[in-house]
Formats: C-alpha cells, sequence, structure tokens
C-alpha cells in the first residue's frame, strides 16, 4: 500500500502544454493519431534518450496522440536517429518497405541530417536522406524533448 | 423488438469497445502522474487505420486474410446475443457454451492467422495463446456453472434475470468464488496484467500482441476494434453475472434506458478497476502463469461445488 500513498503524494508530473504549433500537410490523414515505430539507424543513444524523455511522464507526447507501437506494419511514421550506418542501412530500408503506405519518416537529431561528428568515418553510409527520403526534420545535437514533441504536435495537429 | 434490442445492444458494445479501452489507459495514465490521452483517441486510431490499406506478408495464405472479420464477427454475435442491457435478447441463444465457443473460435482464428505469417514472433505469440486458452477456457464454462446450479440452466439470460429478480440470491459462498474465478479468467482472456501486457514492446514478452505484429491498415483496425469488444463483453458478463442490477428484464423504454446506463456505469467502473491494478501490480513470469491459472480453475471447481452442496 506504500506505492498507493507514494502515487499520490507525486499527483501530476506532465508540464502544462505548451501553445499548439502549426499542423503540418500530414496531418489532414493522420487526423490526430500518429503511430510510431523508432529505428535507431547508428546512433550515439543521445537521440535515444531525448526521445524516451518526449514520451516520459513529464512531457507526455501521448497526450497528443502519438504512440510508440512495437512493428513498424502498426506504423504511420518512423522516426529515425544517428548516422546511418553500413550494418544498419538494409534494416532501414526493409523497415521503411514494411510500412503500409502512406507512411512519413522523421529524422531526429543532427546526425540523421548530415551525420554530425560521424561524418566521414569508414561504417557510415551517410545521412538518413540517401537511404529513406526524409519528410521532417529535427534539428538538434540531440534535440531536445520539447523539439521533438513539437514536431510530433504538428503531425498530430493537436 | 427482440431482434432490436439484440442489435441495439450489439450496436452499443461496439461502439462503447474503444472508449472502454481509452478509460483504462486514461486512468493508468493519471496514476503514472502524465495527462492521458481523450477517451476517444482508440477510436481516432481506428478511424485512420480503417482508410489505410493493409499489407500481407508474402508467406501468408487465406488464414491471415479470413482472422480479423472472423475475430470481429464471432465478438459481434456475443454482444447480439448475451444478456447486456437486457436479458429478453434472442431466447435460449446465449448459452454459456455457446458463448464460451465463440470467443474461443476467434483466439483459434488469430492464432492460426499468427502462425500463418510465418514470422518467429507470430508463432511464438500462437504456441503462448493457446497455452493460456486451453487453461482459461475450462475456468470461464466452470465459474459460470457454478451460478448455472442454482438456476438449472446454463443459458445465461435465465441466470442474469434470476440474479435481477432476486438479488439478494447472488450473494453465496459460490458467488463469490465463481466472481474470483471469471475475474482472473476475463484478465487472461483479454491479454492484461499480469498475463500479458497490452503495451509491451518487447517481443519475448508479448503474447497477443506478437500475433499481430504482421497486421497493418484496415485488417490492424479490425483486430484492435475485436479486441476492444472483448475486453467489454467479458466485463460485460461478469458484471452482469455477479451484479445484475439495473438490466431490463422488460422490454419498455424505461428499463432498457436504465439497463444502457447500469451497464455503462458498471463496464466503466470495472475498466477503471482494472487500470488502477496494472499499474500496481507487474506482469508474471510466463512459466508461473500456468500456476495462476491452475488456482483460478481451483476457485471455480470450489464454487460448483460449494453451489452444489451448499445450494
Amino acid at each position: 500500500m506504500g506505492l498507493i500513498r507514494r502515487i499520490a503524494a507525486a499527483g501530476r508530473a506532465a508540464q502544462k502544454a505548451p501553445a499548439r504549433p502549426e499542423p503540418l500537410p500530414a496531418a489532414r490523414w493522420l487526423k490526430r493519431s500518429l503511430q510510431i515505430r523508432h529505428v535507431d539507424a547508428g546512433s550515439c543513444n543521445g537521440c535515444e534518450i531525448e526521445l524516451g524523455q518526449a514520451f516520459s511522464p513529464v512531457y507526455d507526447a501521448e497526450r497528443y496522440g502519438a504512440r510508440l507501437v512495437a512493428s513498424p506494419r502498426h506504423a504511420d511514421a518512423i522516426t529515425v536517429t544517428g548516422p546511418v550506418t553500413v550494418n544498419m542501412a538494409q534494416a532501414l530500408r526493409t523497415t521503411y518497405e514494411a510500412m503500409p503506405e502512406p507512411r512519413l519518416v522523421i529524422g531526429i537529431g543532427d546526425c540523421a541530417r548530415n551525420c554530425g561528428a560521424f561524418a566521414g568515418a569508414h561504417a557510415v553510409v551517410g545521412p538518413v536522406d540517401d537511404v529513406v527520403p526524409v519528410d521532417l526534420h529535427v534539428p538538434g545535437c540531440p534535440p531536445e524533448p520539447d523539439a521533438i514533441v513539437a514536431a510530433l504536435r504538428g503531425l498530430t495537429g493537436r | 423488438m427482440t431482434v432490436l434490442v439484440a442489435l441495439g445492444q450489439a450496436v452499443l458494445l461496439a461502439v462503447l469497445a474503444p472508449y472502454v479501452l481509452g478509460l483504462t489507459r486514461a486512468v493508468r495514465a493519471r496514476l503514472e502522474g502524465r495527462a492521458g490521452r481523450r477517451l476517444g483517441q482508440p477510436w481516432r486510431d481506428l478511424r485512420k487505420l480503417l482508410r489505410k490499406p493493409p499489407t500481407s506478408p508474402s508467406d501468408a495464405s487465406l488464414f491471415f486474410v479470413a482472422a480479423p472479420p472472423v475475430l470481429l464477427a464471432t465478438s459481434l454475435l456475443v454482444a447480439v446475443a448475451a444478456p447486456f442491457v437486457a436479458t429478453t435478447s434472442l431466447a435460449g441463444e446465449a448459452d454459456l457454451i455457446v458463448v464460451v465457443g465463440l470467443l474461443l473460435l476467434g483466439a483459434v482464428a488469430l492464432a492460426l492467422a499468427g502462425l500463418d505469417t510465418g514470422t518467429a514472433f507470430g508463432g511464438m505469440g500462437a504456441s503462448r495463446e493457446m497455452t493460456i486458452a486451453a487453461l482459461v477456457e475450462p475456468t470461464l464454462l466452470l465459474s459460470v456453472f457454478a451460478l448455472s446450479v442454482r438456476v438449472g440452466s446454463t443459458d445465461l439470460a435465465a441466470i442474469v434475470t434470476a440474479g435481477a429478480t432476486d438479488p439478494a440470491s447472488v450473494f453465496t459462498p459460490a458467488s463469490a468464488l465463481a466472481a474470483a474465478a471469471l475475474a482472473i479468467a476475463t484478465l487472461a482472456e483479454c491479454g492484461r496484467v499480469p498475463v500479458d501486457n497490452p503495451s509491451t514492446h518487447l517481443e519475448l514478452t508479448m503474447v497477443h500482441e506478437a500475433m499481430v505484429l504482421e497486421y497493418s491498415g484496415r485488417d490492424l483496425a479490425l483486430v484492435e476494434w475485436a479486441s476492444a469488444l472483448r475486453l467489454t463483453i467479458l466485463l460485460g458478463l461478469l458484471a452482469n453475472l455477479f451484479a445484475p442490477w439495473g438490466v431490463a428484464t422488460h422490454l419498455t423504454p424505461v428499463a432498457l434506458a436504465i439497463g444502457t446506463a447500469a451497464f455503462i456505469a458498471k463496464v466503466g467502473g470495472l475498466a477503471a478497476l482494472l487500470a488502477a491494478g496494472e499499474v500496481l501490480a507487474a506482469k508474471l513470469r510466463l512459466f508461473r502463469v500456468p500456476e495462476l491459472l491452475a488456482g483460478s480453475f481451483a476457485l471455480a471447481l470450489l464454487a460448483v461445488l460449494a453451489a452444489a452442496v451448499l445450494g
């Protein structure tokens, strides 16, 4: 019963919702519902920590209609982090092709756009755009959870 | 008139089911300190999924395509026949064995589809689902038999009518044991904590989710809708068998309105309780699940014995 007391003491951890960002064109067919599959194409895991925070009780991206799912078949969008490494290039392509259409790709972090500190490394194929078409970039190294949540809200339109 | 009421009841359950799912998620989110999504979010997800064309794995056959409609159809049939809002629905059709059989037919269809995908996780989920189903179905039957001893019929409508007309007769030791057994069976059948975790992303711990990993678009919408409907059906049966107050026993508009309101309130209360329990409990290790289910079967057996001996 200590758990119930702690739940009552913790109360609400979620921060107040910031102002709603401008909806993106894709919000029209998403209709306030966005299922996301995450692919780590070779990141340093900094972006994963921030993405995890975006879905934590404090930032709570789920309240805007976004949800992480367990299969690309269930997903409307994949979030991709990191420069695409040689070993992950085919896996990323396969994941993209496994998604039913219409489908979106969200690049998260500077590495996804221009390989960041890993540019030119021998195991790196290139930025995400070289492997699958990217619809939306969230800049930052790593991007703050607020920036990730704002991008997702632009897609869900809420 | 009875046909109209039965169809109306099925429509009510079909519309209500995603909201029940939304309610469990909202309660859970609130207890975790989140703001939580709106109650209608599962409906938004379904609406979007219904418009996406489904994909099919290259090795899949008819079973994969047929499973979602079969699953939804069996659930809708139960929603038509069983006594949720009114006990006067199609007389004699709501037999316990038919209802359990229909629920099992849906589960088997989905398990076959899981095998049909040819993926490792699909087969693993199907094998686990069938293991659990084999242990749960006897409990489902036996716990309701404990109530049918008193009434002398396995017709669910007759059992609920007897309870609604004589509320005191529900409070027996046999009912308490049967309620506990049926509650555990409901958790297992719907794939909730502690048997399965519906929000898991870890394939190795999945049961229900592992079977539906390959579904997408319209097919996925049907599977998710049917799963929500099964949860609503089992919560509704649990509520109406052990707290049959407010169920309409006559076909008057007032009785039907009270029946509808009572049903929504009861299922909502049970769903909130389920979500609160999920926050406090952890999922059981897979090899411990048979122990829990054997325990619930023992409770159901004791309930039948108590009903037969004590009357």
